[in-house]
């Protein structure tokens, strides 16, 4: 068994990533999408924080990962927001109601 | 520019209040007449007209007095209101001048013009527009009044046009009736050819003038430097002939002479008061005026004096002939004034020109009489004017026949009234100058005494042939306007005394008055043509004549500055035409003539009378076996005016008419053809602009639109809206990308 190295994190933030994907093609809901969101963020900044532990020897990594925290919390308090709108109009959180953009 | 001094003459400055007084009635009447008519009343309206009228006339006579009061040389008054235009050379003034002939002219105009006035109010009594009517009367005077008190041409010339339009307004003042539109279009019309005339002459003498550096239109300063027009000449002939040519034709169309005397018969289509007003005391003077007033210019042109001679004894006796056979009351009138007006000219022409002045004056008196006595008929007739149907009116309007008659007396020719001086004295200085001319004058005065007589039988005399009701009401008119005809009566039988030849024992005070105004020129009354201008032998004549008689001589002296002029003054004509005929050389045998002269015309004048009382009162002789001599054509040449009217529609007025379709078609076919043919080219190429803007400028910018509408059309199936939709395209996009990458 070789010690945890960078490629088991890559594959933990592949996983994640790929949960993440599919739970924001799958869901219908608004709500689910954006924590299929989250977890993609997460994919990414965990990949950040291990490149940055495993690669280059620099905090650079680790001060995205931070960002991209702030970030997310940013976006999830925007989603949301966007989210009850779209509810108050249109009494529900289905993403396949939500057409109103289309060309 | 001129070296005569002005700074000497008196002046004078009510003399512009001759002028604009009438102007001032004309302009209130002819703005605010109706409003005052209506609320005031139509007394109103007239007696401001007469007033302004009577007021002028006041100041005429205020002026006149004064001039009396001077010396005979310096008798002129002027009044200079502003510089009208001053332009290079040519500088006129709105100036008035009041000379002895002035006065006259004046005194004839304000004094006769005021009693036609008054006479108005009474004849035009049912007139709805009688403000229009006194303000044309008032507009009437203050043009004559400006062209007879002008100091320059142009000032006349203004006023020579004015009378011309006033005219015209007053012609066919009646205007509904399309008769008097076209007899007012064709006094004008006949008097614009005349006014062109009239101002060409003055501009060939004006830049003649200014060639020699003496330019100036004013005329006591033209009568300095006039001699300066010797030796000139415009397409070979003398510039001097030539101008007065030009301006006698203007004179012979406001006069109505031969050939432009057509439209003063017609000219009857207006009120009776106007024909009085343009034949007696305004307007068809205007000619015998310019020229009395121009005297010097025309007494340098012996051709053409001797054209005005023969012009004016030709119109007396052609337009005598015509009267003798009109039955209209009014056309008997109006060829007798045309005939009249023929008398002054003749006498212009022989240099006659106080003469000529003098019968103007005495003219006026009675030709007014007759007319304002023709109108009391008239309105008596409710506008009757043929004399087949009146006869016998004397027993109806005592005062119109009596004023009527004294009126004829003098127009005949007999004596003591007016007409007999004047009219002889013309026919004597006629006679001096070429006893053709004489011989023309005493036929026209045979005829006048005709049919003068002819009118008066007609009209007053034998048994009336009016209808029924005419008879029934008929009336003596009223006041207003018997009143003038008395007065104009008595100015008939007493003006001519102011011209009592000496012949006569009397002393031409008429003459006398005038003369400073001709003093100046220098008359060939012999109309000897050759004899005046040429030089020495005729001066050292003009001495010998002055030593065997006094007055010439003293006459010579009172003008020295005239001997320096070219040998045309000393003539011995002078002499006697400004001394009267007594001193005609000391010979007694001429004063022997005279008397002659004076007993044929006096013969001749009872004969037509007692060939108008035996042919229409007494009725011993049948007129129609007259009418028949000669197959009748003399008959009828006079009844239809020598066809003279006929003529000049033949030769003028179709021409021009035709020439005026002709050119009408031209401007419809040709020029509007050019025009509407570019018209035509610009809407085609318009067209085709206008297509190729459509289809081709426009398809291209269509093409463009529709095909980016077309291609939004296809892509805008790609945007579903559905957000599972498009994170789909994305991941797709997203992975296509990295494996190309990959690779």
């Amino acid at each position: 068994m070789a010690p945890v190295g960078l490629q088991h994190y890559l594959l933990v933030s592949l996983a994640l990533f790929c949960l993440g994907l599919f739970c924001v093609l799958t869901r219908r809901n608004a709500i689910g999408v954006l924590m299929g969101i989250e977890l993609i963020l997460n994919a990414a900044a965990i990949n950040y924080v291990a490149v940055s532990r495993y690669g280059a020897g620099s905090f650079d990594g680790d001060v995205y990962a931070i960002f991209i925290i702030m970030l997310a919390a940013a976006e999830s308090a925007i989603g949301l927001a966007v989210v009850l709108g779209i509810y108050r109009r249109i009494r529900g959180v289905d993403v396949s109601r939500m057409t109103s953009l289309q060309g | 520019m001129v070296e005569h001094a002005v700074d000497t003459v008196a002046v004078s400055s009510s003399l512009r209040w001759i002028c604009l007084l009438p102007a001032i009635g004309a302009a209130i009447n002819l703005i605010f007449g109706l409003r005052i008519q209506r609320s005031i009343g139509r007394l109103a309206v007239a007696v401001l007209g007469s007033g302004m009228s009577l007021a002028a006339f006041a100041i005429v006579v205020m002026n006149f007095l004064t001039l009396k009061g001077m010396a005979p040389e310096s008798r002129l008054l002027t009044d200079h209101l502003f510089t009208w235009m001053n332009i290079g050379a040519l500088d006129v003034a709105i100036a008035y001048q009041f000379d002895p002939l002035s006065a006259v002219m004046c005194l004839v105009i304000t004094g006769i013009g005021s009693l036609i006035h008054i006479y108005s109010y009474g004849y035009m009594d049912h007139e709805p527009a009688l403000w229009r009517f006194f303000g044309l009367l008032n507009l009437f005077m203050f043009s004559m009044l400006t062209l007879v008190l002008g100091e320059n041409v142009l000032l006349m010339f203004v006023g020579w046009e004015g009378v011309g339009l006033c005219s015209w307004g007053l012609i066919g003042f009646w205007h509904s009736d399309h008769n008097n539109t076209t007899a007012a279009n064709k006094a004008f019309l006949v008097n614009r050819v005349g006014d062109f005339a009239f101002i060409c002459g003055t501009f060939i003498v004006f830049w003649t003038l200014v060639a020699e550096g003496h330019g100036t239109l004013v005329f006591r300063e033209m009568a300095g430097v006039v001699q300066h027009l010797d030796g000139h000449t415009l397409w070979g002939i003398p510039v001097a002939t030539l101008a007065t040519l030009l301006l006698f034709i203007g004179a012979t169309g406001k006069s109505a002479q031969i050939p432009l005397y057509v439209w003063l018969p017609d000219a009857m289509a207006g009120p009776t008061p106007v024909s009085a007003l343009i034949h007696a005391a305004t307007m068809v003077t205007a000619g015998v005026y310019m020229i009395g007033r121009m005297n010097f210019l025309f007494s340098m042109a012996p051709d053409t004096l001797q054209i005005i001679a023969f012009v004016g004894a030709t119109t007396a006796l052609m337009a005598a002939s015509i009267g003798l056979t009109q039955f209209d009351i009014k056309k008997v009138l109006a060829y007798s004034t045309v005939s009249q007006l023929g008398y002054m000219f003749l006498a212009m022409g022989v240099g006659a020109y106080a003469a000529g002045i003098f019968h103007l004056v005495t003219h006026a008196f009675f030709k007014a009489c007759l007319f304002l006595g023709s109108g009391s008929v008239i309105h008596a007739m409710h506008h009757e004017q043929d004399m087949r149907r009146m006869g016998g009116l004397r027993r109806y309007m005592p005062i119109t026949f009596w004023t009527f008659f004294i009126s004829t007396l003098a127009i005949a020719g007999l004596p003591p009234l007016a007409g007999f001086f004047s009219k002889d004295e013309i026919l004597w200085k006629a006679f001096l100058s070429n006893p053709i001319l004489w011989g023309i004058g005493a036929c026209a005065a045979f005829m006048t005494a005709f049919y003068m007589f002819r009118q008066v039988f007609m009209t007053f005399f034998g048994e009336i042939r009016a209808d029924h009701h005419t008879v029934e009401h008929l009336h003596e008119s009223s006041a207003p306007m018997t009143m003038p005809l008395v007065i104009l009566a008595f100015g008939a039988i007493t003006v001519g005394w102011l011209g009592i030849p000496h012949a006569l024992g009397g002393n031409n005070l008429f003459e006398h008055w005038l003369e400073p105004v001709f003093a100046a020129s220098h008359i060939d009354a012999h109309g000897k043509g050759g004899a005046h201008a040429t030089a020495a032998g005729a001066h050292g004549d003009a001495h010998a004549k002055s030593g065997a008689h006094g007055q010439a001589g003293t006459h010579a002296e009172a003008a020295p500055d005239s001997h320096g002029k070219g040998g045309t003054h000393g003539d011995p004509a002078h002499g006697e035409v400004s001394h009267g005929e007594g001193v005609v050389g000391g010979e007694h045998h001429d004063l022997t003539t005279e008397y002659l002269l004076m007993g044929v015309s006096i013969g001749l004048a009872s004969l037509g009378i007692l060939l108008a009382y035996l042919m229409y009162s007494a009725n011993r002789l049948n007129p129609d076996s007259f009418a028949r001599i000669g197959g009748g054509l003399p008959y009828r040449l006079s009844y239809n005016k020598y066809y003279v009217d006929e003529v000049y529609n033949a030769l003028f007025v179709r021409g021009a008419i035709r020439l005026s379709r002709g050119l009408a078609w031209f401007d419809a076919k040709v020029v509007d053809g050019i025009v509407n043919l570019t018209a035509t080219i610009t809407h085609a190429a318009s067209a085709f602009n206008g297509a190729f803007d459509k289809y081709v400028v426009d398809g291209l910018v269509n093409f463009t639109a529709n095909t980016f509408d077309r291609a939004g059309g296809a892509l805008r199936l790609v945007q579903t809206g559905s957000i599972n939709a498009y994170l789909y395209v994305i991941l797709i996009g997203v992975t296509l990308t990295l494996l190309a990458n990959a690779w």
